[in-house]
Parts: C-alpha cells; sequence; structure tokens
C-alpha cells in the first residue's frame, strides 16, 4: 500500500484538524473519566459500549455504501461471523464442556488470546466477503442489496444447524468467553481498581475507524469514490472495477467481522438467530441518520440511536402519569412507534443526515466558497 | 508506422453489429478524427479500442504491439487515454481529486505533482476551482477537467468522445483549440465527433463512419471539399430536391 499513498503536498496542518484531534482525545479522556466515577451499571455505559460496537459497523457499512456506492445489507451477517468466530476461539478450555454441553466439549480445543481471535473474526468475515462477493459483486444496486440480504439470512440459518453443533453450538448460546468486563483492573480481592470496560471498546472501535479514515484518504478511497461516481470514467482511467470493488467489500466485512465481535464481547453470550435483517436495518438508519459518506456522521448517528433506542425513549414503554392524569397511548412498544416517526421525518426533511458529507474537521473550517468535504481540503 | 492500427474489427451488441469489420490507423503526432451521424458506431469504436466492450473479431494493435481483448488498465498503462462522451467527471470528488485519479496507475509521485502544474497552467480555470467539487462547474470547465484527468495518465494517444457535445459555440472553440495545442505538445488525438466541421478542420486525416462502416477518408481538406460529406454533415448543397 506505501506506493499507493498519496503523495505530501507540503503538508500544513490546520485549525481544524487541531480542533478535531482535540475534541477526539477530550472524548476519550472523558470516557476513561466517567467509568471511573459514575457505578458501572450506569444505563449510559450501556449506550457508549454498544454505541461504539454500532459505530464500527455503521462506518464499515459507510465505506461500501457510502463511499464506493456499492448498496450491501449483508451487514448482520457478517456481524454474526466475527461475533461467532471470536467467541469459539476465546472460550477459555476449561468452560468448553459446559458451553457444548450437547456436543462433547466441541471441536475446537484451543483457546486464543483476545486480540488475534479479534483479527480474525475480521479475516473470517472478509474470507466470506471474498466468496460470497465473487458471484455478487457482479450485480448492481437493488440486486446486490437482494443477494447479501439473502446471504445473511442463510448464514444466519447454517450456523444454527445442528450438524455444524461441534463448532457453533447449533441454536444454542456461546457463553463464557472474556467480555468487555474482563478488562477492568482488579486488586487481589477481585475488586475494580480502574474501570476499563468502556473505553477498551473506544479504543477497538477507534483504531478501526481510524485505519478506514486512512484507507477512505489514500488512492485507494479515492478509487472508491471514483467508482462510485462514475464506472465508466473510472474504468477508462484505468482502476480494475472488479477488483476494487472486491477490495471494499472484504474490507467492510473485515471491520463489520470486528464489530460482530465487539457485540458479543457486549453482550457475554451469542446466539446466531439474534442476527437478523433487522440489526442491519439499523446500522443502515444509522448511517442514514449520520449523513451518507461521512464517518463522523455515522460515528454521531449511532450514539444518538443508541441512546434512543435503549435509554431516552425507554420512558415511553411505561404508564406516566402527570398528577392524577394518564398519559394516553403509552404502552410496552410504544416506543418503537415513536422511534419510527422521527426516522420517518429525518428522511423527510434532513435527507442529508446529521452531517451531510462533512467530517469532524470541516465543522472548524472556514473556507468560504469552497466546499472541500474531506480532511484532505487540509492540504494546501 | 502508425501508432494504432485497427483492422477489420467487429463490435456486436447482442446478435447486433455496430461495427461492420472497419479498419483505419492513426499515425504518431497527427489528430485524427471519425465523423459520422448517431449510431454510426464511432464510440463504440473508441470504446472496443480500450478495451470496454468486447471485441468480437478483428485486431487493434498500438505501437507494433498487439493489443486486442487486452484489460483496460493495461491498456490504459501502455499510454492510451480516454476522454468518455459526455464528459463523466467525478461529480463528488474535488478538481484536484479528479485529477489524481487520473495518475492512478501511475507511480511516479515527483512527477505526478509536476503535471499536476502542467494541467493547472493548461487550464487556469481549474486551479482557481482545484477544491470545488467537480460537479458543480460548467459544462466547458468539467470537459477541460475530462481532458486534464485523462492527460494524468501521461498517454502518447488520447482518444476523445464527442468532446464538443452539449457546449456552447465558444466553448466549443476555446476546446477544439486545446486539442490543437495538446497535438503541437506531441500527444497523438483520436477525436470523435459530430460537429463535422470544426472536426475536419482540426484534424490531419479524416474518416467518415456509417453505420459501422468506413465510408470514405482522407486529410480534413480534402473530405471538407468532399459533395458527399458537405451534403451529409456540413448542412451545404442541395437538401430539398
Amino acid at each position: 500500500m506505501t506506493s499507493k499513498q498519496t503523495f505530501t503536498h507540503s503538508k500544513k496542518v490546520d485549525l481544524g484538524t487541531i480542533v478535531a484531534g482535540v475534541i477526539i482525545v477530550a472524548i476519550y479522556a472523558g470516557v476513561f473519566l466517567l467509568e471511573q466515577v459514575i457505578p458501572p451499571t450506569s444505563m449510559l455505559f450501556t449506550v457508549l459500549k454498544k454505541g461504539a460496537t454500532y459505530a464500527l459497523v455503521a462506518v464499515s457499512m459507510n465505506l461500501l455504501n457510502g463511499f464506493t456506492g456499492l448498496f450491501s445489507l449483508g451487514q448482520a451477517g457478517f456481524m454474526l461471523i466475527g461475533a461467532y468466530t471470536y467467541s469459539i476461539l476465546t472460550i477459555p478450555l476449561s468452560q468448553r464442556a459446559a458451553v457444548y454441553q450437547y456436543y462433547d466439549g466441541g471441536l475446537v480445543q484451543f483457546s486464543l488470546p483476545i486480540i488475534p481471535a479479534l483479527i480474525l473474526a475480521g479475516l473470517v468475515a472478509a474470507l466470506f466477503a471474498f466468496l460470497i462477493g465473487l458471484p455478487v459483486l457482479r450485480l448492481k444496486s437493488d440486486y446486490l442489496a437482494i443477494a447479501t440480504l439473502g446471504f445473511a439470512e442463510i448464514i444466519r440459518t447454517v450456523f444454527q444447524w445442528d450438524k455444524m453443533g461441534p463448532i457453533t453450538n447449533g441454536s444454542n448460546m456461546l457463553r463464557l468467553f472474556p467480555t468487555f468486563n474482563d478488562f477492568n483492573i482488579k486488586n487481589a480481592q477481585g475488586e475494580v481498581v480502574v474501570y476499563l470496560s468502556t473505553l477498551i471498546p473506544f479504543l477497538i472501535a477507534g483504531v478501526c475507524i481510524g485505519l478506514i479514515v486512512a484507507l477512505i484518504h489514500s488512492s485507494y478511497g479515492r478509487a472508491f469514490m471514483a467508482i462510485r461516481d462514475d464506472e465508466i470514467a473510472a474504468e477508462a482511467m484505468g482502476i480494475n472495477l472488479a477488483r476494487h470493488k472486491q477490495y471494499a467489500f472484504c474490507l467492510s466485512s473485515f471491520f463489520a467481522g470486528v464489530g460482530g465481535a465487539m457485540l458479543a464481547m457486549y453482550q457475554n453470550s451469542v446466539q446466531a438467530k439474534s442476527f437478523t435483517s433487522a440489526m442491519t436495518y439499523e446500522i443502515l438508519l444509522i448511517v442514514v441518520i449520520g449523513g451518507i459518506g461521512s464517518i463522523t456522521g455515522s460515528c454521531i448517528g449511532s450514539f444518538l440511536f443508541v441512546a434512543c433506542s435503549e435509554w431516552w425513549l425507554r420512558f415511553l414503554d411505561q404508564k406516566q402519569m402527570i398528577g392524577t392524569w394518564e398519559v394516553p397511548l403509552l404502552r410496552n412498544g410504544f416506543r418503537l412507534v415513536v422511534f419510527s416517526i422521527i426516522i420517518m421525518v429525518v428522511v423527510l426533511f434532513f435527507r442529508q443526515g446529521i452531517m451531510g458529507t462533512k467530517e469532524l474537521p470541516d465543522l472548524f473550517r472556514r473556507k468560504p466558497g469552497v466546499k472541500s468535504k474531506r480532511k484532505e481540503g487540509a492540504a494546501k | 508506422m502508425s501508432l494504432l492500427e485497427v483492422k477489420n474489427l467487429v463490435v456486436s451488441y447482442g446478435g447486433i453489429e455496430a461495427l461492420k469489420g472497419i479498419s483505419f490507423s492513426v499515425d504518431e503526432g497527427q489528430i485524427v478524427t471519425l465523423i459520422g451521424a448517431n449510431g454510426a458506431g464511432k464510440s463504440t469504436t473508441l470504446r472496443a479500442i480500450s478495451g470496454i466492450v468486447p471485441i468480437k473479431a478483428g485486431s487493434i494493435s498500438y505501437d507494433g504491439r498487439e493489443i486486442t481483448s487486452m484489460d483496460t488498465q493495461k491498456i490504459v498503462e501502455a499510454g492510451i487515454a480516454m476522454v468518455p462522451e459526455g464528459r463523466r467527471v467525478f461529480a463528488n470528488l474535488t478538481v484536484l481529486e479528479n485529477l489524481k485519479i487520473g495518475a492512478y496507475l501511475r507511480k511516479d509521485n515527483a512527477q505526478i505533482q509536476k503535471d499536476i502544474d502542467h494541467i493547472y497552467k493548461l487550464f487556469p480555470r481549474l486551479q482557481e476551482r482545484s477544491w470545488q467539487l467537480a460537479g458543480t462547474l460548467s459544462g466547458g470547465e468539467q470537459q477541460m477537467l475530462a481532458v486534464g484527468r485523462a492527460l494524468m495518465t501521461k498517454p502518447r494517444l488520447m482518444m476523445m468522445d464527442e468532446p464538443s457535445l452539449g457546449l456552447a459555440p465558444l466553448v466549443v472553440r476555446d476546446i477544439f483549440s486545446i486539442i490543437r495545442r495538446l497535438s503541437e505538445e506531441g500527444i497523438t488525438i483520436l477525436l470523435i465527433e459530430q460537429n463535422a466541421n470544426a472536426a475536419l478542420h482540426a484534424a490531419h486525416y479524416g474518416y467518415v463512419l456509417e453505420t459501422g462502416q468506413i465510408t470514405l477518408s482522407g486529410t480534413g481538406e480534402e473530405l471538407l471539399a468532399s459533395k458527399r460529406v458537405q451534403e451529409a454533415y456540413l448542412g451545404k448543397g442541395k437538401k430539398h430536391k
């Protein structure tokens, strides 16, 4: 990749990039501090952990749908592969008999550390993407979406198949693998000294999103965007369409796989039947709400979405009394109605999403009349 | 020896022959034009040369090398650039990014920057709009960008598909003066045009393409003087009889 990197202009770091950097560091510091101060049972941490996980998956989907113009709906399938790969490989040997109780302890009789397992989760998802991509990437727009959606459904069924049981534990849960909580540093008495269970998902997602941003700003990223804008012109410039689509598909799936592994760590257990197409739609919503083609948008959208669905709109599901007056309509499930209405409003009136195609540094940049949309605008 | 040699080229789209075995050649350093009406097969010819559409029969050689059915990527690397019909700039990328994509297959980073500067000298308008999204440019500016982007591939042969399409007459004049200038810089040009008058005035040699066959050829002046060309493409002669 080195030979293909963007050639350097006289790189001058501008104000926007600096402010963005400061904000990102501040967020990480804030997360770390909050975790030491607020009790770990707070809803806030649920939102932050799941938000970081979904942010990574949303960015990976944006890489494919927003930057390369390939409309794929296979995200849940690749997350499932990542989640299973991670959990199968990391369940401690001593626990395997308990987890695979119906399959004599399962076939896999070794256990990997967390980081290699995370990377493998991505690689296995990417491998599946490569194989699926060979036939499927010849399709365009809606057809590609249908084919990838179908793939995700098939994967979900295959992983629950009884014959696969010794590996996937069939339709039973995978559990007892290392989770985010295992990152907390404990003292000899088993009391937590330093809480890291929220910072770690932020770090994993941050590194992965950083890699995606670097990719988008490389010449590969430009080639992806060229394909999105005009396939014929891109081909005329010597960009190999099939190969670059395959790259984008595999890379996106790699990060979706890592995101799936993070989801497993967040949930403490994995079951194939929870990776439904509804999950893909949630991710798609985040991408649309955040702004198709904006990494920052996907991240903000993810936290907003998770906060709304898990926390802020929960009150709609319970009876509420104002004085002696009972608020009508509020009952179990009403949250989802309100949620759907919000989404409709966003899609109808804010079609660009929260960020459009802008990124974080662009917000602090004053360049009248110049619609530079990415960090690259920094180099003069 | 000619830089590009096309022999008995046949291209068919689902059974219908768009090109019925055409032969022509482009000499190094010249401006050669293919003129013809809609559907004559002009664009198909260019696309076949750059490997975007499959060839049914015939051969194409470039610089003495057979390039029939080669990958587009290899053909671009060999030095054949295409300015596609309708400009087709990358609308959501900036002008500068568009130019960089032109250099996608090149690895000589230092030279790339020089070439960008050179293109900015050729088209000062592009430099002014360097950070603007290409989709916000005017038609003429987009055409300049499409030419600039093709130049970034470092071509020896540049194929242009209807560069004057949909542009105001004054802008068309600019585009043709750019074509002459590129030719003076040593780039061989294969130009496809419906605007036969302008194309033949600029070209050293021309071919007339009609429903997939070459029916006439000659130097630019010869074709301009030809009665048949005048009647069919230049709107001269007795039309109502």
